[in-house]
């Protein structure tokens, strides 16, 4: 793991060394991207060489989306992504380091300073960005070019299982868009004391993670996520992103790694 | 319109008629229709600040399905017919706080009012832009008249003076409306996303820069301030009257018939 020492924060670097790469042969998908603590010695040692000597700190980065702007046109533009990507995540990451800076918080990983922040329902001031940058990972790597069209093997069966049938699914997530009132998202996620799949939506920042349920896909309602795309045809937006967006290899990872958190069957044990 | 508070923003319902209002709207009625008002100028009269295609949008699709589902649920769910009825009222509030050719400053008794009450002009731009930002997810940013009093009954003020109503600058999430807090709104800024997004795209700064210097119409503000200063001043001869009548009241009681214990009724039950 490889990590450079940052002596301030430079608002152009894409990709903070302070993270576990990103692995996709074996679909590594929760991007932690924390700060390491660096040992006294190495510090002093590179301050001591350095004549602008600044307070070493660790920031989170802005992790890039697993595929170029323009790959997932026409179904979400180059400009759009260019914005929501570069303009709007890029902001939350730079506010939660701003507000982090000087701050009893540090040395979390992402999903913990989010239920740090969350503080029970009465949430401190980072939560909002550090749920925010959090959400935004996670909706780049639920999406990728050519994707979409039916997920497969025992994914499919989770969800005919938990919801009838795919297109009953499908109807659920895409009502869910459309009714969400205000700013937020919508969610699939694997219930962890149901046990099974459900479509849920949160308001402004708030992401399941908080209420202990683990998060399968997301879908960003924010206006600035569709409306140069769609304006205000949340319908249309919805359908696009589950028929052509939406990448069931991330989905069947995220599965395959709930699993391990929550029984969803009956194990085959082979009776010799 | 039968069972609904008044639509025109310069007429605001007072808090317990509001109120009163919400109750009457639960029962199923033969309630007759909200219609979509437009703007009171053309579609294009706030360009370059505001593109047509932006107000078409906001005022033709956004403003119009709000009306039109209304319309749909008027006997229907009671939660979303209320956010509904807000952002309606709440979009016509915003499109009359602007004009063609608005912005620079205001002056008369506003202008009194918000030296008084944030120092200088300067810096009440400052907090209601402060505010406009600030504002996390969807919502709105407003100037409001707040003239109001705790409604409990030993909450005299003992010396009542028009200082202690006072201009403030806030902020609501979603659908939200001052008058909740019996606040009198003067100014709406509108900073849902899809506000701006066409002309501004994410810079949310720019638009409610622009809204301040080019767009807002300080008359209305201020005929909203004279209305809301009267409503204030009747309300205060209202509460006053109804202070002095149980005054009136509680001196003219007759004294209350107390039973008590006399050693004659004693001896007798012994």
């Amino acid at each position: 793991m490889r990590f450079q020492l940052l002596r301030s924060p430079s608002p152009s670097s894409s990709c903070c060394g302070y993270q576990i790469p990103f692995q996709p042969s074996n679909g590594v998908l929760l991007l932690r991207s924390s700060p390491m603590k660096i040992p006294k010695s190495h510090t002093k040692k590179k301050l001591s060489q350095s004549r602008r000597a600044s307070e070493v700190l660790a920031y989170y980065g802005l992790t890039t989306p697993p595929y170029k702007l323009d790959a997932l046109e026409p179904y979400m533009s180059k400009r759009t992504l260019e914005l929501h990507w570069g303009e709007h995540h890029r902001h939350y990451v730079d506010s939660l380091n701003k507000q982090l800076t000087n701050s009893p918080l540090y040395g979390y990983t992402m999903e913990e300073l989010i239920k740090v922040t969350y503080n029970n329902g009465n949430p401190i001031p980072e939560f909002n960005n550090a749920a925010q940058v959090w959400n935004h990972d996670f909706f780049w790597e639920s999406m990728q070019p050519d994707g979409g069209n039916l997920p497969c093997g025992g994914l499919l069966q989770q969800i005919e299982k938990d919801f009838g049938s795919f297109s009953n699914f499908r109807d659920e997530f895409v009502h869910s868009a459309m009714t969400l009132f205000g700013s937020g998202w919508v969610w699939l996620i694997l219930k962890t004391n149901e046990r099974r799949l459900s479509v849920v939506r949160t308001s402004n920042a708030i992401c399941p993670l908080v209420w202990g349920d683990i998060p399968i896909i997301c879908l960003d309602m924010w206006e600035h996520a569709y409306y140069l795309d769609y304006k205000d045809d949340k319908r249309t937006y919805a359908i696009n992103f589950i028929d052509h967006l939406v990448s069931w290899h991330a989905v069947t990872s995220r599965m395959m790694r709930a699993e391990a958190f929550v029984n969803l069957g009956e194990p085959k044990i082979p009776v010799a | 319109m039968l069972g609904f508070p008044s639509l025109c923003p310069t007429s605001l319902p007072s808090r317990q008629s509001r109120r009163r209002n919400n109750v009457r709207r639960r029962a199923p009625v033969a309630a007759a229709l909200l219609e979509l008002k437009p703007p009171p100028y053309p579609l294009d009269a706030l360009e370059p600040h505001l593109s047509r295609e932006a107000v078409e949008h906001h005022w033709g699709r956004h403003q119009r399905s709000h009306v039109d589902c209304l319309n749909a649920a008027i006997a229907g769910t009671q939660l979303e017919g209320m956010e509904l009825e807000d952002m309606i009222w709440n979009h016509d509030f915003f499109w009359q706080s602007m004009k063609p050719g608005g912005g620079g400053e205001p002056s008369g008794r506003l202008m009194e009012l918000i030296e008084r009450d944030f120092g200088s002009y300067e810096r009440m731009i400052k907090e209601l832009k402060h505010a406009a930002l600030t504002q996390f997810g969807s919502g709105w940013a407003w100037l409001a008249y707040k003239a109001n009093r705790l409604e409990v009954g030993n909450a005299v003020n003992p010396c009542p003076s028009e200082k202690d109503n006072k201009l403030v600058v806030a902020k609501t999430p979603n659908a939200v409306n001052p008058l909740l807090w019996d606040y009198s709104p003067l100014l709406a800024i509108d900073v849902w996303e899809h506000a701006y997004y066409l002309d501004y795209e994410n810079r949310r700064a720019d638009y409610v820069s622009t809204f301040l210097d080019k767009l807002v119409s300080w008359e209305v503000v201020s005929s909203r301030l004279e209305n809301a200063i009267n409503r204030a001043t009747e309300r205060a001869k209202v509460d006053e009257k109804r202070r002095q009548d149980d005054d009136v009241e509680a001196t003219s009681r007759k004294p209350v018939e107390m039973y008590l214990d006399s050693d004659n009724d004693d001896s007798e039950t012994e």
